[in-house]
Parts: C-alpha cells; structure tokens; sequence
C-alpha cells in the first residue's frame, strides 16, 4: 500500500511528460513555440550550477517571505478573532490591500528598497501569501463554541489558557489548509519580483536571462524547477499538517 | 443539613437591539450538600443561565448566588459542567481529555496519579479499554460519559448538568441515568441537572423545580420521596405516574396553556 502510494504520483508525471513530448512532436512545434521535455534535458546539464543557486536563492526567499506570512498572519488573525471591532475595523482594510494585484506593487517596493534585493523578494512573497493565514485563524478562534470556553472558564483558567489549550490547536487544521494556500502564493510573489527587478537573482532572474538570450528551453527548464520547489514546500507543509493536526484526518469507515 | 446551593430572588435581564429582555425573574432554588435538583420549564426560560450563574461565568443583575456559604462572583474550581454537546478535545485521547481539568485547577496529585483517577472514573461508567481513543471513534453516548468523567474527576462540590441527555436516543439515555445513580454512590457531588425529560428529572433527582416560562420565577417545587436504590422499574408505579401527571399540569402552566 505504501508503495502504491509513493508510485502513483510518479507515474503521473511519467504520464504528463510522454503526453507532452509526444504534442510537440505531432505537431512539429519549434521550441521557441513550445519546447519538448526532451529539450529540457541539455538545459539543466548545461546551467546545472546556476539552477543549484539560483533555485536556492528562491527557495529561502520564499521560505523566509511564509515565515514572515505565519507570523503576521496569524497574529492578525489572532486579534480579528478575539475583538468583534478589530474584525469590523481590519477586515475592508486587509480585503482592500488584497484586491490590489500584487505585480502593480512590484514596481513600487523595487524602488521603496532599492538596492535591497532580497528584502524585496521576501516583502512581495509575505504580502501576497498572509491573507488566507489571517482569515483562516480569525475564522477559526470566532466561531469557536462557547460551551469549549465555559468547560476551562468555569475552572477559573485564563483567557490565555484557553487559547492555548483550545483555541489554537482547534485552529490548526483550517491554518494547514491556509497555509497550503499560501505557499504557491508566496513562489508567486518571490519570482514576480525576480522577474521585474533588474539585476534580480533566484530562478525568475534566470527565466528572464532565457528570454533575454531567447534560450527558450531555458525558461520552460525554469518553469519546471519551479513546479519541483513548489512540490517539494507543498509536501513539506503536508508533513508538518500530519504531525501537529493528524487528529483532524479521518480514517474512512 | 446545610444548603450547599442557594440562589435568592435572582433577577436577570439580557440586553438585546429592542432594548433588554427579562428572563429571570424571581428565581429561588436551595439544594442541600449532596441533594440532586432537577430544573424543567418551557423552552427558552432561562434555564441555561441558571446553569451560567451557578457556575460564576456570568452575574445576575439583582439577587444574590451563594455556593457553600461564600457568594458567587466568579468561576471557581469546585464546579464540574457538562452539556448537550460533549465538546470534548479531538486531539486529545479519552484519557487526556478525562485529565484537563486537573491540568487547570491546583492539585498535588503526580501525573501518573492524575491518570489513575481518570481511568478510575472511566471504569466506573464503563469506559475501560476505550482510555487511548480519540473522541471521533466513539459513539455519542459513549462521549457524554467521557464528558462526565471529565466534569467530575477534580472532585468538584458542585455538578451541573446542562441537559447532558438531550441528544441521546431513549435507550442510551435510560443506561446513563442508571451510570448517574452509580456514579453518585461513589463519587459524592450535589447536583443540579436542566431537563426537558420529565421522566428524567424524577428518576434522578430528589427534588424537581419547574420554572415559570419567560421571565422564569420558581413556580413548583416537587420533591421526590426517598424510597431506597432506583432502577428503571420505579417509573413504572403509580407513585411515579401520579408525579408525572402533577409535573405535566405544572409545565402547562408555565407554557399558559392550563389554568393555575
């Protein structure tokens, strides 16, 4: 069973490149219109030392931009469900500044920072992933039932107590389920702003050198190593979930 | 026989948009150390509040609380809740959640004691072997009884039960009134349970209050005559029917539905 666990998804991939390879070379596609995984092959053995680095400047940067995300995020999140006036007061505001596409903001904390590359890249990747942390932790505390607080109230516990013992590990399945969320978000933020900035670093600055120097195998290689960085954060976040809120998961019956 | 429970013309009002809603007015209850009350009336009377007052998580607006000659003004640790809903932490274990209360309240018990007095309280209503699961794998009934050991196994004075019975279906709850009665044998407390079930309030309880409906006063006390060790057989003699019938006409009073 657990096998079948592990080689299922690997033969999906193996599946959803053949497909791909075999649609390029059916339709005769140049690699500037589409380039084969096959042509992806010599990119990587080519730019393996700059896919090392540059995949590492990114995967911190994200890193880093959640971490900042988590904490921000959920204490936010921590005051909206707490104070009825701090929700009515925060949530037009947060909901605003989410509205605003992210790409726009780019230009504008390029130059706020100019200079500062890394501080811009993990400033983008936390402000486009904190959103759903913070509306999933004031969910999470508002509509916990009261009869959970009267149970460790009535003892005489304290407001603190009560979060600590109820309220926050009832929260970590809906924070799991933001932060899954998030993550894609943040590689999303960390690569706009490699893209944009000139003389950026990471796996977007490589991406646009591809497109600069029109090596397009490069960019769809690019493409790729970003799918794998996204995979690998994705499962990191699944493994962390099954640690600290296993309990939520139901076997079926 | 001192009165561990007294609550003297107590007044409360809940503030709502259409200004404030009364819905205790008048109310006096006295429970002696190691009686059992049963609280019925109408639906939406106030009985829940009661329970809230009792406890200290809030303050009537008039009259007065009292618990073993001290006045309520807060939560203490000498009360153990449950309610309708078992609220029990999914995280944690049966046992682990049998234990919380003793992680809030002071105690000089180890942990491994701690642990013992669990298990003991689960044994007693018949949760042995079930000790390492987790809420979700047992049924209902099964986790009103944990929610029980949970309430008691800081030996509070008080227990109050919300209409802890409500959800079960007729069997269950018939099991568990029968684990009350075994419970209170060893485990002494004075109890206050909020009921809907009549046959409930008389089978457990030494003296049933029935509240007027909203705003609730005390409209009828009944007390129930000791006759020894109850088993379910007891609500079947004409002593038990003819309370029935005079708690029947009581609740048709509150509901205004039948002449005082």
């Amino acid at each position: 069973m657990r096998l079948k666990a592990i080689l299922t998804p690997i033969v999906a991939v193996l599946v959803f490149l053949s497909l791909w390879e075999a649609l390029v070379w059916i339709m005769g596609w140049p690699n500037y219109k589409m380039a084969s995984p096959s042509d992806l092959v010599p990119a990587y053995i080519r730019y393996w030392n700059l896919f090392l680095v540059m995949g590492w400047q990114t995967l911190w940067r994200t890193v880093a931009g959640l971490l900042l995300a988590i904490v921000v995020g959920t204490a936010l999140g921590m005051v909206m469900g707490f104070s009825r006036t701090m929700r009515d007061a925060l949530y037009p505001l947060l909901v605003g500044f989410n509205a605003i596409p992210k790409a726009t903001v780019v230009p504008i904390i390029a130059l706020m920072f100019v200079g500062y590359h890394d501080v811009n890249t993990v400033l983008i990747a936390f402000m486009i992933s904190f959103f759903p942390i913070a509306v999933s932790i004031s969910i999470g505390l508002s509509t916990l039932e009261p009869e959970y607080r009267d149970i460790l109230r009535s003892l005489g516990a304290s407001q603190s107590t009560i979060f600590w013992k109820i309220a926050l590990p009832k929260t970590l399945p809906e924070f799991f389920g933001a932060l899954k969320v998030a993550v894609t978000l943040a590689f999303i933020g960390t690569n706009l702003m490699e893209i944009v900035s000139p003389h950026g670093r990471g796996l977007g600055a490589l991406f646009d050198s591809g497109k600069t120097n029109a090596d397009y195998p490069l960019m769809f290689a690019v493409l790729i190593a970003l799918a794998f960085l996204g995979i690998v954060l994705y499962y990191v976040v699944v493994a962390l979930e099954k640690v600290f809120a296993g309990w939520a998961e139901r076997t079926p019956t | 026989m001192t009165n561990l429970i007294e609550i003297r013309d107590v007044r409360h009002s809940y503030q709502t948009q259409s200004g404030p809603l009364p819905v205790l007015d008048g109310l006096n209850v006295t429970v002696p150390t190691g009686g059992f009350c049963a609280v019925v009336g109408p639906s939406g009377c106030g009985k829940s509040t009661l329970t809230r007052l009792i406890a200290g998580l809030m303050k009537p607006d008039q009259g007065e609380v009292w618990l073993h000659g001290e006045r309520v003004t807060g939560p203490r640790n000498t009360v153990g809740m449950a309610f309708q809903n078992p609220v029990l932490l999914e995280w944690r274990t049966i046992l682990q959640n049998v234990v919380l209360p003793l992680e809030i309240v002071p105690t000089k018990l180890s942990r491994k004691q701690q642990e013992d007095r669990a298990r003991y309280l689960l044994a007693l209503v018949g949760l042995s072997g079930f000790e390492d699961k987790r809420p979700s794998e047992l049924s209902g009934g099964m986790r009103q009884r944990a929610s029980l050991c949970r309430a008691l196994v800081h030996q509070p004075e008080v227990l109050i039960l919300d209409e802890p019975f409500g959800a079960l279906d007729a069997f269950t709850r018939e099991d568990l009134w029968q684990t009350m009665h075994r419970v209170k044998e060893k485990e002494p407390f004075t109890g206050v349970l909020i009921t809907h079930d009549l046959r409930e309030s008389i089978f457990l309880a030494d003296q049933v209050i029935v509240l007027s409906g909203r705003p609730a006063r005390t409209q009828f006390v009944l007390d129930v005559p000791d006759t020894g060790p109850r088993d379910l057989d007891h609500l079947y003699t004409a002593q038990a029917a003819e309370m029935l019938h005079v708690l029947r006409h009581q609740i048709e009073i509150a509901q205004g539905r039948a002449a005082a």
